[in-house]
């Protein structure tokens, strides 16, 4: 019998994110799709508010990541201040919202591998799901846990000291920061009790490093085919190729390594990247104008981070990065599962790079913060937030009023291949079975986390979204549901 | 005898106008335990709760977690919770019983903690209560100093 299998919305994704999959009668699949109702109302929301106010009032669209929404508006608006497009703040003002960036990821890519994703390796895919999370880490392997949470907790002492305050932070604005650290803060995260200060977190973060390899060297068939497909692949990149989560040029290789975008200049942006809309999703799919909605879409995150730049800047992420592009003999890495390498080659990058700029004496030098210069009317604002490349793009008015908003999250950059990775996964694990098993399900679901897709809009009030999975038959009718 | 340590954690966004109850209920907790001069009453907020705060709550005698609510009540519940390894729905998230689950897991302690949950109404993209959230944040905060006034 044809069925549709609906799982809506998708466990430990953030919010309405659900999967449709359509058997037909002789259990082949016929169709995937990943359908996401995206908030899309902010863009309209912001027209017609004071410039200034953009990197405080992005920060209502997520609660997950608002410091990479800040970030993003602040680099635009400095091209519309004239504090140039993104070489031109003060040192101070440019390694403190480093700092910051560098602390939303450390924190932002932590809870990913210790909440979401070291649970599916230490237990499997198929494991109970009572016990696929922290807490089932916290009871098995206590040290691991404990990990999690304190560099979570260090990752976000970083943003309120960088950004004034946990909720809706100012420290980024036009042209610049409103505040560099103080002695005693930096000192904190420098030299702090064990163990939260910054070479524990070095050191934690290779440990984890450590369990994703031996994890990976028992499990060699699953990491490495489980939702492998071609793609390609964009970031920023810094001018001479390096690994920069902050600034850079705009590169893309296809699937064999060849550069198809030639390091391109942000602001040109809308020059080489269009988005699809498809009538079954809320959430467009963006591609590269050159080579159409076909051939066009890529991937971003970690893993096109590691893809498309020749090295990084700091020396123990760079080995690690060695080790990682040696694996596939230094070709495109498109083993879905490899994000979670590259997500923790990341995360150690991330940790020398705080400390790089900790030990820099402009992070508490309070002279010079901001950048000021001729005001234009259209600024554009890129970076690499956790989950890949984030884009914002703003134009006003003689009244200093927002006359338009554009925004491309990174969860929508990778709309196309969450939605080819479900379609691979369901195809292996589902196809010709006759019962739709929880392990089935979940390994839909380890497709899709992979890429950490964040949904939200941050209202999250109780007793909203619960997890429900219906089953329906090729009429359409309902014949199970299961809630979580 | 000493007094317990307590914990005011108020959650929400308030960019989206009642979403942001509980983080406004902590600042008027904070405000007010200033000017009485109280000590061993903490507050702290952020948009959600995430495994983190198993370390934030860890050290305290009781926790008070405080959330706008869409659920059918009238103004405001204040109900205990328990620890549990339910896992939440959401990927970046966690609950009042998970985090207290993990604290308990990892720390080998379990605070008394109660949610107190705030009647909201809107959630749209904007900054400020409705007025009825309103009345139901000032209940909310006698209710509060109420509770204290019962440790101290």
């Amino acid at each position: 019998m044809a069925q549709k299998i609906t799982i809506e919305p998708v466990t430990r994704v953030e919010g309405h994110g659900k999967v449709t999959i359509h058997i037909d009668d002789n259990g082949q699949i016929n169709q995937t799709r990943l359908h996401i109702v995206e908030f899309r109302g902010f863009e309209r929301f912001v027209q017609g508010r004071p410039y200034w106010e953009a990197p405080v009032l992005v920060q209502r669209l997520c609660g997950i990541c608002p410091v990479s929404h800040h970030l993003a508006a602040a680099k635009a608006l400095d091209v519309i201040v004239g504090a140039g497009t993104g070489e031109g703040l003060t040192p101070t003002g440019e390694k403190m919202r480093r700092l910051m960036h560098y602390g939303q990821i450390f924190q932002s890519h932590s809870l990913h591998f210790f909440h979401l994703a070291s649970p599916d390796l230490l237990f499997g895919v198929d494991a109970d799901p009572a016990i696929r999370n922290v807490i089932g880490v916290a009871l098995e392997h206590k040290d691991i846990a404990v990990q999690g949470v304190m560099m979570r907790k260090f990752g976000q002492e970083i943003i309120k000291a960088t950004a004034g305050k946990k909720i809706h932070g100012t420290g980024a604005i036009p042209g610049g920061i409103n505040k560099c650290l103080t002695i005693e803060e930096r000192d904190s995260f420098l030299k702090g009790t064990d163990p939260m200060n910054i070479d524990k977190m070095i050191e934690w973060s290779h440990a984890a490093l450590d369990l994703f390899k031996d994890y990976h060297k028992k499990n060699k068939d699953f990491i490495d085919n489980f939702s492998n497909f071609p793609s390609n692949h964009l970031s920023l990149v810094r001018k001479d190729g390096a690994l920069d989560l902050y600034h850079g040029v705009l590169r893309a290789i296809d699937k064999d390594g060849n550069k198809i975008l030639h390091d391109v200049d942000c602001q040109k942006y809308l020059d080489y990247i269009d988005e699809e809309v498809r009538s079954w999703s809320y959430m467009k799919f963006p591609y590269l104008k050159e080579y159409g909605k076909q051939n066009g879409w890529y991937t971003v995150g970690p893993l096109a981070r590691m893809n498309t730049a020749d090295f990084i800047p700091t020396p123990l992420a760079q080995k690690e990065l060695e080790i990682f592009k040696a694996y596939t003999k230094g070709k495109p890495n498109h083993m879905s599962m490899h994000m979670h390498w590259a997500r923790l080659i990341e995360i150690l990058h991330s940790a020398e790079m705080m400390k790089e700029l900790l030990n820099d004496p402009d992070i508490v030098n309070g002279e010079n913060l901001v950048t000021k210069g001729n005001k234009t009317n259209e600024g554009i604002g890129l970076l690499e937030a956790p989950r890949g490349t984030l884009f914002h793009h703003y134009r006003i008015n003689n009244n200093d009023q927002i006359t338009m908003a554009n925004l491309i999250v990174s969860t929508t950059n990778n709309n196309q291949p969450m939605n080819n990775a479900v379609e691979i996964v369901a195809k292996s694990y589902m196809t010709g079975q006759k019962e739709i098993t929880e392990g089935m399900m979940n390994a839909v679901e380890v497709a899709i986390r992979a890429y950490d897709p964040c949904l939200s809009c941050a209202t999250h009030a109780l007793g909203k979204m619960p997890l429900e999975i219906s089953i329906y038959d090729n009429n359409n009718n309902l014949i199970d549901r299961m809630k979580k | 005898m000493s007094k317990p340590k307590i914990l005011i954690y108020g959650y929400g966004n308030p960019g989206r106008q009642d979403d942001g109850l509980g983080v406004l209920l902590a600042d008027m907790i904070e405000e007010w335990k200033t000017q009485h001069k109280l000590e061993n009453i903490f507050t702290d907020s952020n948009y959600q709760l995430n495994i983190e705060d198993a370390a934030n709550i860890a050290d305290n005698d009781i926790v008070i977690f405080a959330d706008a609510s869409q659920e059918n009540i009238e103004d405001i519940d204040y109900t205990i919770v328990e620890p549990s390894a339910e896992i939440n729905f959401t990927m970046h998230t966690c609950s009042p019983s998970f985090v207290l689950h993990l604290c308990k897991n990892i720390y080998d302690k379990i605070p008394k903690t109660y949610l107190l949950h705030i009647k909201g109404y809107e959630w749209e993209l904007k900054e400020g209560l409705t007025n009825n959230a309103e009345k139901n944040l000032r209940k909310a905060f006698d209710f509060i100093v109420n509770k204290i006034q019962e440790y101290y």
